[in-house]
This record gives structure tokens, C-alpha cells and sequence, in this order.
């Protein structure tokens, strides 16, 4: 690592700087300004935001993402931590499997909604399956302003299948670097599989899993795709309605507010998780 | 032994239910994306008879797919361009230099992907409109960008933290300037990780849905062009939309599948 005193750090480092003041402040600080005017002008008004919160789309867009994120999580990060666990018994040809769980990786969640309509689909492969073996004589309707419950849990079951992989990659990194003599070490005390894995894997396991729920909740209060393509505002989101409002009504401003509660909850959320952090650090 | 043997035969049931899971979705688009609109709309067939090419041909050359795919692939070339250019130079600094004000910067890094895009494609319609590049491939690559930056800048650092430091300066020694040293030692040796975070911003750009959708109207990217059109297109079309968008990706899992969980370690840290 060079220590002398050099400028040379900083002209590196220049053009970026320049580009995020250009291409993320100067916009935050555009949007921040378009929340508290008037759509095409005029002097500083809560308007907008009142306009907003007076809206129950808003707040039923907020329940929805909310709710989306409070049952999608919990399942991810359960079934991260299961499939992290088996792969990191290290069986014959374990890498192979991990390939085919990385594959949802880097397919975008327009794929993925697609996949899921395939399947889901009134002509898709679950009706034709269950037609086939004769349990139904009608296609069952997974989509629809009317079956919204519905709607809902395919939802959930395509964010499960795509984002899992996310939190999988992170607890496997965060298993792989649990030495393996702190299992030897339980094994002369004769701890049990499950104490190892409650007074061991858990609290090494634990700042991985932290940055895997951040990212996770993060990520889940701007899911747009996989809801905008198989729910469309059947089920508003927070993220579908800034579409919405700047896309269809042309609504800017509003758009902007709705934007802004975003990027509000992610503040909120990563701080929550930093002070949470901190707090662990120092026990 | 016998204990062994099931332990065994169990590991290869789990992981058979684990690679269903995840592969059933993507054979079940691919079955569909080539299937004929007959035997797909027909109940009897669960799995399609007859295959064809001609959805790919028409959402191609008729639909408009393959001018949104042109479009996805510049705005994908011109954002790698774009992160590079700006971000390898940051990384290396990162990784390479002792500076006052190096956790500040690496902290800001960090801290501008609280912001979601969302709060970004707002503002910057209005700014591209006022710039005259609104709906234009340069529009999307400059917000393809600022998402892509934080990504590239970490992760090239880390993989100049991993080429020994020692070889640069031996090459110093021996009388090559830095920026030399950093060209004819340092560049090639990073060069496989370099590529392998060209093909993580191609699949970030290439994936990017939100900001594509709202900054275009005429020249839309394919996913933007997906999201505005499939939900009206007959079901096949659909589904061999959703296979173009996945191609890429598939093929991104294959060879960088090296890479993939330390590169993925890097940027979700």
C-alpha cells in the first residue's frame, strides 16, 4: 500500500466524484425540490405530499409492500440458510448444485414473472397438468382483479424463487469462513449437530446474515416487475405507483413524493440496520 | 455402512428436489418459447409435440424485439464503457493507495446504493428532456451508470488487492513508469476478474427494467419493451420474450461460474 503524499488517489478518484454529483446528487436534489413544488412550478408547497397521503392508494400500495416484504423475507432467508447448510456438507458434485441455485441470480424479474406466468397461467402448466390427471375439469385462475389473494401468493412464490439465490450466495460465503476448528473443538465437548449449530454456525453466521437481510429488505420495497407484469395495479406497490403516477397520469411530482418515500424507507432501514449493527458490535 | 448409504441416498434426493425447483421454471419457458401456438393452447399436450422458430422471427422482425434488443445491448456496451472509464481508476486507488479521506469515499460509495433508482428516473427524465438526449441510448447508459459505478468500483479493487502489489514494483524497479507498470503487469493479470465485472454490469444494465421504462418511449430496451407490451401479446409471445431476456443470463452463469460467488461476496458485502 503507498503512503506518500501524492495527488494521485484524488485524480483517480475525480471523474467519479464528478459523475455521482452530476448523475445522483444533482437529480436527489432535483427530486427533493419537484416533492415540494407545484406540478409546472410556482413556490414551495406541501401540496403534493398532502395530495399523496390523502390517497388511499398510497396507503394501500405501502400495506401491500409492506406485506409482500414481511412474508417474502422470512421465507428467503429461511430457506437461504437450509439450502446453505445442505451445500456446505460439501456431498459429491455440491458445486454443481450451487450452479443451478445461482442460476435465478441473474435473470431479471422480468424473466422470472414470465416463467411464473408460464406456469401459472390459465393455459399453463399446472392447469394442463391438472387437467391431464383429471383432478380438474376448468382451469383454475391464478390471475385477476378477483382472485387477488391469489395474484398475491404467486407473488411471493416468484420472488422466492428468484432472490433466494441472493441470500443463499452470502450465507455460503459467511459459512465458508466458520473455521473448522471450532466444530472440532465442540466435538471433544460432545456437543449434539443442533448445539453446534445454535451456539456456533448461528453467532458466526451472524453478520452474513445481517447484510442478507438489508440487501433483502432493501431490495423488497422496490419490487416493481414480477407485481407490475402479473398483478398490474391489482396490487399496488409503492414502486408500481411511482410507474403509474409518472408514466400514465404524467404526474411528476406526485411520482416524485412516491419515489421519495422509497428512498426514505431505505434510508430508514439501512440506518435502523448500522445503529443495530454498532450496537451488536460493542455487547 | 448402511448408516452411510442413506445419508447418502438422502443427500441425492435433496439436491434432486433442490435442482427441480430451480430448473423447472427455465425448461418450462424454453418448452413454451418454441412451442407452436397450437400444441401450446392445446389441453391434452403437457409437454408441446411440435416446435417452431417463427415466434422468435416475428417478435423479431415484426414486434420490434430486435431493435429493443440492439437497444438493450448498446445501452448494456455503452454502460460497461461508461462504469469502467470511471470506475477502474477509482478502484485502484482504492486498492492501491494510503489517502486522507479514503473511508469517507469509500463510505459514499457504499452509502449511494441506499438510493433506489426510483427516486433517480424521476429527475433525470426532466434532466435528459432539458440535455435533448431524453429517449436517447445515452439517456439510459448515464443512469445504467450511476447504478453500475458503485459495483465496478468495489469490486475492481478488490481484484487489484489481488494482484501482489510486489510484481508493479518490481517492474518499477526495473525502470517502467507506474502508469507502464500498471498497464503491461497489473491490467493483465486483473484482466480475468475485469471481464468477469464487465459481464456483472452487462447483466445489471441488461436486466434494469425501471429507469429503461420511464426515460424511453420510442427507442425502448427490451425489458421496457416487455414490460409496456407482453401482458397484451398472445401467451407464446410472452414466454419467448421472457426466454431472449434469460439467454444472456444463462449464458453469463456458465462462464463466469468461476467468479460468480466471490464476485457476488464483493459487491453484496
Amino acid at each position: 500500500m503507498r503512503s506518500e503524499r501524492s495527488i494521485a488517489p484524488y485524480l483517480l478518484f475525480l471523474p467519479t466524484l464528478i459523475y455521482l454529483a452530476v448523475f445522483l446528487a444533482y437529480p436527489l436534489a432535483k427530486a427533493l425540490i419537484m416533492v415540494i413544488t407545484p406540478e409546472g412550478g410556482g413556490s414551495y408547497t406541501l401540496a403534493n405530499i398532502y395530495a399523496v397521503m390523502n390517497d388511499s392508494t398510497f396507503w394501500e400500495a405501502l400495506k401491500n409492500t409492506v406485506l409482500l416484504a414481511a412474508v417474502i423475507i422470512p421465507l428467503q432467508v429461511f430457506l437461504a440458510l437450509m439450502l446453505a447448510l445442505f451445500v456446505n456438507t460439501k456431498f459429491k458434485g455440491y458445486m454443481t448444485i450451487v450452479y443451478l441455485i445461482t442460476i435465478p441470480l441473474a435473470l431479471s424479474d422480468v424473466s422470472a414473472a414470465l416463467m411464473s406466468y408460464n406456469i401459472f397461467s390459465p393455459e399453463g402448466y399446472i392447469n394442463k397438468i391438472l387437467l391431464n390427471l383429471g383432478f380438474i375439469k376448468n382451469p383454475i385462475y391464478f390471475f385477476g382483479f378477483n382472485v387477488k389473494s391469489s395474484e398475491f401468493w404467486v407473488i411471493v412464490l416468484t420472488e422466492v424463487w428468484r432472490a433466494t439465490p441472493l441470500v443463499f450466495v452470502i450465507l455460503l460465503a459467511g459459512l465458508q469462513m466458520i473455521s473448522k476448528e471450532y466444530f472440532e473443538a465442540a466435538d471433544v465437548f460432545g456437543f449434539s449437530r443442533f448445539q453446534k449449530f445454535i451456539y456456533i454456525t448461528l453467532p458466526l453466521l451472524k453478520p452474513s446474515l445481517q447484510s442478507a437481510l438489508l440487501l433483502r429488505t432493501l431490495f423488497a420495497f422496490q419490487i416493481f416487475g414480477v407485481v407490475w407484469l402479473l398483478a398490474g395495479r391489482d396490487i399496488p406497490i409503492l414502486a408500481g405507483e411511482t410507474f403509474y403516477q409518472q408514466t400514465e397520469l404524467q404526474q411528476y411530482h406526485i411520482a416524485a413524493v412516491y419515489g421519495f418515500v422509497i428512498a426514505l424507507i431505505s434510508i430508514l432501514i439501512s440506518w435502523i440496520y448500522l445503529t443495530f449493527l454498532k450496537s451488536a458490535k460493542e455487547v | 455402512m448402511g448408516k452411510e448409504k442413506l445419508k447418502s441416498l438422502l443427500t441425492l434426493f435433496v439436491a434432486g428436489i433442490v435442482s427441480l425447483w430451480f430448473l423447472t421454471p427455465i425448461v418450462f419457458i424454453t418448452l413454451s418459447a418454441f412451442a407452436t401456438s397450437e400444441d401450446y393452447y392445446n389441453p391434452h399436450y403437457i409437454i408441446p409435440r411440435h416446435y417452431t422458430i417463427s415466434h422468435f422471427y416475428k417478435l423479431f422482425f415484426t414486434l420490434g424485439a430486435g431493435n429493443a434488443t440492439l437497444i438493450s445491448l448498446s445501452v448494456a456496451a455503452l454502460t460497461i464503457l461508461l462504469s469502467f472509464l470511471l470506475g477502474v481508476p477509482a478502484g485502484y486507488a482504492l486498492s492501491r493507495y494510503k489517502f486522507k479521506g479514503k473511508n469517507a469515499l469509500k463510505l459514499t460509495i457504499l452509502s449511494t446504493r441506499m438510493f433506489p433508482l426510483m427516486i433517480l428516473a424521476i429527475p433525470l427524465l426532466i434532466i435528459f428532456m432539458q440535455l435533448g438526449i431524453s429517449d436517447t441510448l445515452w439517456g439510459i447508459a448515464l443512469a445504467h451508470t450511476t447504478m453500475v459505478l458503485p459495483f465496478v468500483i468495489l469490486i475492481t479493487s478488490s481484484i487489484f488487492a489481488g494482484v501482489d502489489i510486489a510484481f508493479e514494483e518490481a517492474a518499477m524497479i526495473f525502470g517502467l513508469s507506474r502508469s507502464k507498470a500498471f498497464f503491461k503487469i497489473t491490467l493483465p493479470l486483473a484482466l480475468p476478474g475485469l471481464a468477469a465485472s464487465a459481464i456483472f454490469a452487462f447483466i445489471m444494465s441488461w436486466n434494469e427494467v425501471f429507469v429503461a421504462s420511464i426515460l424511453t418511449l420510442q427507442n425502448r430496451t427490451l425489458p421496457a419493451q416487455i414490460l409496456s407490451t407482453a401482458m397484451d401479446s398472445p401467451d407464446y409471445y410472452k414466454f419467448t420474450a421472457g426466454f431472449i431476456m434469460a439467454v444472456p443470463a444463462l449464458v453469463f452463469i456458465f462462464f463466469a461460474r468461476r467468479y460468480l460467488i466471490s464476485l457476488w461476496g464483493i459487491s453484496l458485502k
